[in-house]
């Protein structure tokens, strides 16, 4: 399974605004690259990126190949209650994987 | 004939001439020489692709493997503890092999002897992480490679390497990472080319990758040929190359552009 | 198509290990074309404005493969009056589209980061599509310079 880093404060007072920043492993292969013997190297990305709070979407990402390997994206929201951010990466060849982080109400 | 000789030690002296050690107070990590968003990149552990593969490290070290079915962990313990320090000595002497060994060759020793698992191979994905992980319990450790006596006659062959001309650039590491360091190339800051940081993630790569494939790639840019993975030539560099860098801070994983 | 087989110097890359080499070769780069069909994509027939919108991203990189990018956005997020979205592009990938960020009014701020590649010196623009559906730009000059020993085809 791949590495991923996901860095949420632990706590937060209610109504205040957190980053939230996201790190995923992947090659994020272009799709435009061809081998010596000119074979195409087929697309292999992260295409949808998100970030779900106790079962609400709060932030989605659509990426394409001009996103760099291992997928850095960071965001903000408002921290309303405690509960658990869920981390949804999906992309091609059937890549899925998903990263969960808690935060409590102060 | 005679003449073609007298011109490699003419230019072999003047490569000589030039060189001389960077002190202390004057040597610069990498780090230094790059803009401030690649080193934010570095600064915070949740930027650094490099800790991914860290990461990967980590989850290997407690992975069982081989006939012997033993993990790094079952002898070593918790790294933490165990391994603070031991990459700032690498290369380390192998008193079975008579000759150095590089942090990855270590490794790749306790696989076969140890694990009775087949060796890693070189720039894969495990031995990059665990050398990655180990390597990163001793940041911010001073690097004290080069210091047994037993590794003095190799510390020199790399040393002699480092100085030799060679290639159609007809160029040695010293024309350009002890003499001109502090100019550019292109666009690039040259640096001194002190491995303060390895493995570590190279944007250019977009990957994590060793002091070894940097050193090939170094070769392949003054058009000679590159010494294989593994090579003696290639470790009595690296074993050389961190003995210039002796008191420098380990950054692994560091980030380069 | 016609320099669809022309690779340059800097085109040349090797994988790890040296086990397999990979040449890029440059596809043709997006055209302006592309690039306002993937904008009306976006906006539809909307006018773009100028303003609100912070693109943040080095003038100058030492490596096109990963290049850091903020974009934020001026203006208020509440329940009313927020940023829905904002869309980025380039005009010499060759591909016009980088990414496209959905926020809302719990997102607080609007401003995200991530990290790009830039196959060439080129423009990146910033769209910010507001809860009133106006949309708000911003566009920024990135020159691409690349290290001096890079890998190549051994």
């Amino acid at each position: 399974m791949p590495s991923a880093l996901i860095n949420v404060p632990a706590k937060a007072k209610r109504g205040s605004v957190i980053e939230i920043k996201t790190l995923m492993s992947h090659i994020m292969e272009t799709g435009y690259r061809h081998t010596a013997s000119g074979d195409v190297v087929p697309r292999d990305i992260i295409t949808s990126f998100t970030c779900r709070f106790n079962g609400t979407e709060v932030f989605r990402a659509d990426l394409y190949p001009a996103i760099a390997a291992n997928p850095f994206i960071t965001f903000f929201t408002t921290v309303t209650e405690s509960g658990k951010f869920e981390f949804e990466w999906i992309g091609d060849r059937g890549f899925s994987e998903t990263a969960q982080a808690s935060i409590t109400v102060e | 004939m005679k003449i073609a000789v007298c011109i490699a030690l003419l230019t072999a002296m003047a490569g000589t001439s030039l060189a001389a050690e960077i002190p202390l107070s004057e040597r610069r990590s990498g780090y230094s020489f790059m803009s401030p968003d690649t080193r934010a990149m570095q600064d915070e552990d949740t930027a650094n692709p490099g800790m991914l593969f860290v990461l990967d490290g980590e989850a290997l070290w407690t992975r069982k493997a081989g006939g012997a079915d033993k993990a790094c962990a079952d002898c070593h313990n918790d790294a933490r503890i165990s391994m603070k320090g031991v990459a700032a000595h690498y290369p380390a002497f192998e008193k079975a092999l008579g000759r150095p060994v590089d942090l990855e060759g270590r490794i790749n020793l306790c696989r076969t002897n140890h694990q009775q698992a087949s060796p890693f191979a070189y720039e894969s994905r495990e031995l990059l992480a665990l050398s990655a992980f180990v390597a990163q319990q001793s940041r911010g450790m001073p690097i004290a490679a080069g210091d047994d006596p037993e590794l003095a006659p190799f510390v020199e062959r790399g040393h002699a390497l480092f100085m030799q001309r060679q290639g159609q650039l007809n160029l040695g590491c010293t024309n350009c990472h002890d003499d001109v360091w502090d100019k550019k190339l292109a666009g690039s800051a040259i640096t001194q080319g002190q491995p303060t940081g390895y493995p570590l993630y190279r944007l250019e790569w977009q990957s994590l990758g060793s002091l070894q494939r940097r050193l090939r790639a170094c070769i392949t840019g003054i058009r000679a040929q590159a010494y294989d993975y593994g090579s003696p030539e290639l470790v009595e560099l690296e074993l050389y190359l961190m003995s210039r860098a002796r008191g420098m801070p380990i950054e692994t994983p560091a980030v380069r552009p | 198509m016609a320099n669809s087989n022309h690779t340059t110097r800097r085109t040349v890359l090797s994988l790890a290990g040296g086990a397999a080499v990979l040449v890029i070769v440059r596809p043709v780069d997006a055209t302006p074309a592309m690039l306002s069909a993937a904008i009306r994509n976006v906006v539809g027939e909307a006018n773009v404005h100028t303003g609100k919108v912070k693109l943040d991203i080095p003038p100058l990189v030492e490596n096109g493969n990963t290049v850091p990018m903020t974009v934020s956005v001026t203006g208020p997020m509440t329940a009313d009056e927020y940023v829905k979205s904002i869309h980025v592009f380039n005009d010499k990938n060759p591909q016009p589209n980088i990414g496209n960020f959905y926020l809302g009014p719990r997102a607080g701020r609007a401003q995200i980061s991530t990290r790009i590649r830039l196959a060439d010196s080129q423009k990146v623009t910033a769209i910010a599509r507001l809860s009133d559906d106006t949309f708000w730009s911003a566009t920024a000059d990135v020159v691409v310079t690349l290290a001096a020993c890079t890998e190549e085809a051994i």
